[in-house]
């Protein structure tokens, strides 16, 4: 049954959420903490444990699947319902901040490239 | 007899951004493969595509028109949230095990760069409260992370936008340069592949470039890359956030 695969992913991502809630409390901060990571880390550690005990459908990868696949329209519907004419003035933060990191980024490959080398051949 | 026909879009409007999303994806994928010759890949045209849509409404997008006001729902906080988590499934810690201390540490770097060096611009570009530079600089992680990362600390739907852009922006450049740059930085086996994922965290642009370098090296970056969103969603908003408040106040 999918729907198993998908009750498993909905209960991680309770469990996550109210984790992040619970969190903000603690450390006095508005908003939800993280709430998504965690999720994302309970169903790693669910799923992994349930495929260890062989209690992991392959219909459940299937029902959990359907969602991965949704991710990048969801993506998509979310870019289309943003403030866009607020955002606009100030776009220049977000073409600089993009470029100026991704470029960065490149240069950072080598250096651990390198330290994988090292790793090897010791 | 329009109006009526109308009725049906907007009683029905989930349904209808399932549509709609399906057509803009038709649409910017036959793009990307015939006009940019894949060299800008679909879903990056797909999420300009939709900043563009939302132009035409207001304060919510697209979404503040009557019969795209499913778009609201698809688009949402909990189907994203939802769908994002879901992500996790192809990840496996006994995967990163393989891989090593080193993509485990690339993964860390990546994550702190992006949102160190994306904080920098943000302050210099005049912005002071901590919630509007946590959330641009998590767009530079990818464009996943700083729209969650931007719900989770309440920033303003504004900052939340160039979050997204920052992370398209990212997709884009990673997309266009990886193949042109392959060589240089030594992108040529599985774990440097692996660390490429980790440095850069942003699946598709990832998946895209290292596709247009060699194909074979295309699932060592995509499985680093999944764990960078998950784990930016994580201390983005958790770890980063708190240590930026207190810098900031």
């Amino acid at each position: 049954m999918k729907i198993y695969g998908v009750a498993i992913l909905a209960s991680c991502y309770f469990a996550g959420l109210i984790l992040g809630e619970i969190l903000s409390n603690i450390f006095n901060i508005d908003g939800n903490l993280g709430g998504v990571g965690f999720a994302m880390l309970f169903l790693i550690l669910l799923s992994d444990w349930l495929k260890k005990k062989n209690l992991f459908h392959v219909e459940y990868e299937s029902g959990i699947g359907f969602w991965t696949s949704m991710y990048i329209p969801i993506v998509i519907a979310m870019a289309s319902i943003q403030n866009v004419h607020a955002a606009l003035s100030s776009g220049a933060v977000a073409v600089v901040a993009g470029t100026v990191v991704t470029s960065l980024c490149f240069f950072l490959i080598p250096v651990l490239t390198k330290l994988t080398k090292k790793n090897a051949e010791q | 007899m329009i109006r009526m026909i109308e009725d049906v879009f907007v009683k029905n409007g989930l349904i209808f951004s399932f549509l709609l999303v399906g057509v803009m994806m038709l649409i910017t994928e036959y793009l990307s493969k015939r006009v940019f010759k894949n060299k800008i890949p679909g879903v990056a045209l797909a999420i300009i595509l939709g900043l563009i849509l939302a132009g035409f409404g207001k304060e919510k997008g697209i979404s503040n028109i009557a019969v795209f006001s499913g778009m609201a729902v698809l688009g949402g906080t909990m189907l994203r949230d939802f769908a994002i988590v879901s992500t996790a499934l192809g990840a496996s810690f006994d995967e990163i095990k393989k891989a090593g201390w080193i993509a485990v540490l690339s993964l860390f770097i990546g994550i702190l760069f992006s949102f160190c060096i994306g904080s920098f611009v943000a302050i210099g570009f005049g912005y002071h409260d901590a919630k509007s530079i946590a959330t641009i600089a998590a767009g530079t992680c990818t464009f996943i992370v700083g729209p969650i990362t931007g719900n989770a600390v309440g920033a303003s739907s504004e900052v939340i936008t160039l979050s997204i852009a920052a992370g398209v922006v990212k997709v884009v450049i990673v997309t266009i340069f990886t193949p042109l740059l392959a060589k240089r930085i030594g992108l040529v086996d599985k774990n440097t592949a692996m660390v490429f994922g980790g440095i850069m965290g942003t699946t598709s642009g990832v998946s895209a470039g290292l596709a247009a370098t060699d194909m074979k090296l295309v699932p060592y970056g995509a499985i680093t890359a999944t764990f960078y969103t998950g784990l930016a969603c994580l201390i983005c908003p958790s770890i980063l956030f708190p240590l930026l408040k207190l810098l900031t106040v």
